[in-house]
């Protein structure tokens, strides 16, 4: 037999590079997600499958490229979103109100997205240059670098992607070791703050008030997530449809395809931001569980890769890609619940939507590369 | 920060974090796993009866459409309540028998099926849909005998969008049509849905679309108790609609009326500014259309008809279509030729009746010349050989560069959609309009064109009418408007749209007192005498011809040329002389001569506006204007 046609050989080729219990976590999340497709929007199936083969050849091929490689087009990377951030300030086409698109010609990108993936890796890469010698000066280096595609994102405006490229920034930050003292009082501050706007909800959502900062969209998301009844027919419509539809889906749901809040149209955008409501209400709590015991497992397993891996780049970039998993489940199921403000995260791996999919497998294809190379690269 | 530490401390530190790491993940996923406790087993009781039977609807109440009016209360645009019958698809068992019952009752055509069909693709099957609209008082009653036998099927009372003077300044008012996915994806963009609630019609054109936002209204809304059926059982709380806004316009529809009925069947333009304020007077182009065709969908009959109409009756050539001004550019020429000094006053030019230029001769239309003409006389006979020689001598640059100010080959901002930009014909121009190196390079041969009108200029009529106001009202320059006033239907407030002056040209006034004689003697002793005769008013003014076919050589014989081949026929005028209260640009397609078909239109605008004089064949009092009280609710 010609040993190139050997099939345990062509096996080993596409499995070697994959982590086992990653792949099974992300298959588990796919198979989830094309299981609530068949009841939220089974005309999507199709697309779904060639969205979920094209971002597992990204995760596959991410996870070959060794992390010294990834180090070498970090910089790189981060220099040409920051272009392609400035271009879509200047040329950007609007769409809901937001200039975050650009037109290349072929088809429109969103640079913000290559940011959330660009963003930590760059950080990583200037951590492990600076290495052993570590000081306050660096971290405040870190941040100006992270602070500049924030503010170009947040300036489109698109609170919900500033915040997740923050986020993982932050995280980077967080793990090189950001000082104690730094961290905990803007968490205080923003726990006071957030307690007291919604101590305060009542006079500062009159018409009329300015919110330093923020646009009036932005306000009204906040407001209405304080009282959604305040805009039943408008923004409002949301939280309470799909507090509604989890609310009413009890324990054990009402059976696949049967939510009434669903398949009435009650939902709205169901099958991208909020196809956790259509889980929730038609397998109920236990459904929810599943899914949160899924991700658990996803996030220890890469807690453990960070915690093994050899050099201060990989530690670091695992343990922020891991933590971003964590923001996107928590902010995504925060906000269908209700309890956090709608701001466009998708659920991770569930969601329908290519860009974000392969976004989140090029990051657990880096994750599987960092486990895989882990005894091969010393220092 | 602390002192640098050895690897081990580091890597140390590295996994406290990650352990700090992982317990926060346990504390927000199990405070989500808490929060979904709360929801789905504390409160599965409440939010499961709120799912189930979903009794509290929430019922919008669409708000009553802005109404349009000219400047002394003519209603151009209302609103008429009207029954329909409306049909919700997922309560009806079976729709086809549903239908052939129902058409014992009621008038149903075969394109009421097929609309109805049209609107269930775009619709969720939940959705009520109107079957028939504008039902008469004896199916109305017809129907509520036997309405028993109809469960899913409604009659509800609407507001319908009406325009009761039909075709008359329909470009202007625009019309409204049933929201399609284009409009749908605009309101979303606006942040605006919620307002969209329950409205199905939204303005597609004119002045329906650009104040949109005036006339809709506010969206109230009802939430009432249904039965199972669907059926409204009681009312818990009502927020009312908030009505649109009145929008009054600048226009004076009699003057619109006059201007449309002078055109009869020829196609044109024409707009009428009143030079102190930039307010439109009049717009008309023509052929019109009807707006009421669109308002309930149009019949595809009617739309391929007014598509593939030949006139393109849809089209506002007022303020789409640009065409070379020709003489009427005149004017403009000799204030720049004064303004940058290239020519005094009293100097004169021997006029042969051609000018010689790179080999090519260019004609004057006088054969032998007009003799010696000043800078007056070369307006009021419309001497071309004077201006060839003045663009010659001037450039293409220092043409382009004075009339750009004016608004020439720019959009003016009127408050209207659908505005084009004509073309300033200047290099750069040229470069970026063509691809080819050959064709970016300016000749020396095409300035000479520009200088009389011709060659690349194309300009609106709008925009004629907009530089010509800014002429005779001394260089400020006004943006162009056609509302006046938005009225609050409820307390009556009104908001004026103040005029707005955009720039004052820098113009000697020496320089626009001799141009307005020169325009006031075209009409004394030039080409607008005939059409002037008699009037008892100081009135200035301009003929111009644009060229539309090139004869090669041959001598232009109108007789002889096949009518859309014909030249266009321009006139610019103002009045009264001193004091300008209106300035205009009529345009009448393959016209002719601008003297000809152009300027007894003038005249007749000008009679009405200055003297209150109405030509033969139109009433002279106002019949619409006793309508305005009537208007339904």
């Amino acid at each position: 037999m010609n040993p190139r046609l050997d099939p345990r050989k062509w096996l080993s080729f596409l499995l070697s590079p994959l982590d086992g219990p990653l792949m099974l976590l992300v298959l588990a999340l796919t198979a989830y997600s094309a299981v609530i497709m068949v009841s939220a929007s089974p005309e999507r199936l199709g697309t779904l499958a060639v969205n979920t083969a094209v971002a597992f050849f990204v995760m596959w091929v991410a996870a070959r490229i060794p992390p010294q490689r990834m180090m070498s087009i970090a910089l790189p990377l981060y220099v040409i979103g920051i272009v392609l951030l400035v271009a879509v300030a200047l040329f950007g086409d609007v769409s809901k109100g937001a200039r975050r698109w650009l037109n290349i010609g072929i088809t429109r990108i969103q640079p913000s997205e290559l940011m959330k993936i660009a963003m930590p890796l760059t950080l990583a890469w200037y951590f492990q240059s600076r290495e052993g010698m570590i000081r306050g000066r660096d971290f405040l280096i870190a941040i100006s670098l992270l602070l500049l595609p924030v503010g170009l994102i947040a300036k489109q405006p698109d609170l919900g992607t500033a915040i997740l490229v923050t986020a993982s920034g932050f995280f980077v930050l967080f793990f090189a070791g950001l000082t104690w003292r730094l961290i905990l009082p803007v968490a205080v501050v923003g726990i006071v703050g957030i307690a007291s706007i919604v101590a305060m909800g009542d006079t500062i959502c009159q018409p009329g008030v300015d919110w330093p900062g923020l646009r009036e969209y932005q306000k009204h998301r906040v407001c209405t997530l304080l009282d959604p009844t305040s805009d039943p027919l408008g923004k409002g419509f949301h939280i309470i449809q799909s507090t509604i539809a989890i609310g009413s889906g009890g324990v054990v749901g009402k059976g696949w395809g049967n939510g009434t809040q669903t398949h009435l149209d009650f939902l709205p955008e169901r099958h991208t931001d909020f196809i956790f409501a259509v889980l929730t209400e038609e397998f109920g709590l236990v459904g929810a569980l599943i899914l949160v015991v899924i991700y658990i497992l996803l996030i220890f397993r890469g807690l453990f890769i960070a915690a093994g891996a050899p050099t201060l780049f990989s530690r670091l970039l695992a343990g922020a890609l891991t933590l971003i998993f964590f923001t996107y489940a928590l902010v995504n199921m925060g906000m269908v619940s209700g309890i956090l403000p709608v701001v466009g995260v998708p659920l991770p791996f569930v969601s329908y939507g290519g860009t974000a999919l392969v976004t989140l497998c090029l990051g657990v294809g880096m994750l599987m590369s960092i486990q895989r190379h882990r005894r091969r690269v010393g220092t | 920060m602390a002192a640098i530490r050895t690897p081990e401390q580091e890597l140390a530190r590295f996994r406290g974090r990650l352990a700090v790491a992982g317990i926060i993940a346990l504390i927000g996923f199990g405070l989500l796993a808490a929060r979904f406790f709360y929801l789905q087993v504390v409160r599965y009781d409440y939010y499961s009866t709120r799912a189930e039977d979903n009794r509290i609807s929430l019922v919008p109440i669409v708000p009553n459409r802005g109404l349009i009016t000219d400047r002394n209360g003519t209603v151009l645009a209302r609103n008429y309540s009207a029954y329909t019958l409306e049909i919700t698809p997922s309560k009806v068992a079976d729709l086809e028998a549903t239908i052939e019952e129902l058409s014992k009752l009621v008038d149903i055509q075969p394109k009421d099926r097929k609309r109805l069909k049209k609107l269930m693709d775009e619709s969720k099957s939940f959705e009520s849909l109107p079957l028939r609209n504008r039902l008469s008082d004896e199916e109305v009653a017809r129907f509520i005998a036997q309405r028993y036998r109809f469960p899913g099927v409604e009659l509800k009372a609407r507001l319908f969008r009406d325009y009761p003077l039909g075709s008359f300044a329909s470009h202007v008012i625009g019309y409204i049509g049933r929201i399609n996915d284009r409009d749908l994806e605009r309101i979303e963009e606006s942040e605006d849905a919620a307002n969209y609630r329950g409205t199905d019609h939204i303005g597609k054109s004119g002045l329906e679309k650009s104040y949109e936002r005036d006339l809709h209204g506010i969206t109230g809304f009802e939430e009432v108790e249904v039965d199972s059926g669907g059926r409204a059982v009681r009312l818990l709380r009502r927020t009312p609609a908030i009505p649109g806004n009145n929008v009054v316009l600048t226009l004076d529809l009699k003057l619109q009326e006059i201007v449309e009925k002078a055109f009869g069947n020829r196609r044109g333009a024409l707009v009428a500014i009143e030079p102190s304020t930039g307010g439109v007077l009049a717009m008309a182009s023509t052929p019109t259309f009807d707006p009421n065709l669109f308002v309930d969908g149009i019949a595809p009959q009617d739309w391929d008809q007014l598509n593939t109409d030949q006139d393109k009756p849809l089209l506002n050539r007022a303020i789409y279509s640009a065409y070379p001004p020709g003489s009427t550019f005149k004017p403009f020429m000799a204030l720049g030729a004064l303004t940058t000094g290239k020519r005094t006053p009293n100097q004169t030019l021997a006029d042969p009746g051609y000018f010689n230029f790179g080999g090519h001769r260019f004609m004057d239309d006088k054969i032998g010349g007009h003799g010696g003409v000043d800078l007056y006389k070369s307006i009021v006979v419309s001497c071309n050989t004077y201006y060839y020689v003045l663009a010659n001598d001037m450039g293409i640059d220092a043409i382009a560069g004075f009339m750009r100010p004016f608004g020439f080959g720019q959009r003016s901002g009127i408050d209207l959609p659908g505005e084009s930009e004509g073309v300033l014909p200047s290099p750069e121009w040229k470069k970026k309009r063509f691809k080819k190196p050959e064709q970016q390079k300016w000749f020396g041969g095409e300035t000479i064109s520009v200088g009389i009108g011709q060659g690349y200029n194309a300009y609106t009529p709008l925009q004629m009418a907009q530089g010509l106001a800014a002429l005779v009202n001394n260089g400020v320059l006004f943006r162009p408007h056609i509302a006046r006033h938005v009225v609050d239907a409820k307390t009556g407030e009104k908001r004026t749209i103040e005029p707005e002056p955009l720039r004052t040209i820098p113009l000697k006034q020496a320089h626009i007192d001799l141009i307005k004689r020169a325009m006031v003697g075209v009409n004394k002793a030039g080409t607008g005498a005939r059409a002037f005769a008699g009037a008892p008013y100081e009135v200035g003014g301009k003929t111009g011809t644009a060229q539309v076919y090139s004869l090669k050589g041959g001598k232009y014989v109108e007789g002889r040329i096949a009518e859309r081949l014909r030249d266009h026929s321009w006139f610019i005028a103002f009045a009264p002389a001193d004091k300008p209260k209106i300035a205009l640009a009529v345009l009448v397609e393959n016209g002719g001569f601008g003297a000809q078909s152009a300027a007894p239109i003038a005249r007749q605008a000008l009679d009405y506006y200055l003297l209150g004089k109405v030509p033969a064949g139109i009433a002279p009092e106002d019949p619409a204007a006793e309508e305005s009280a009537e208007v339904a609710e």
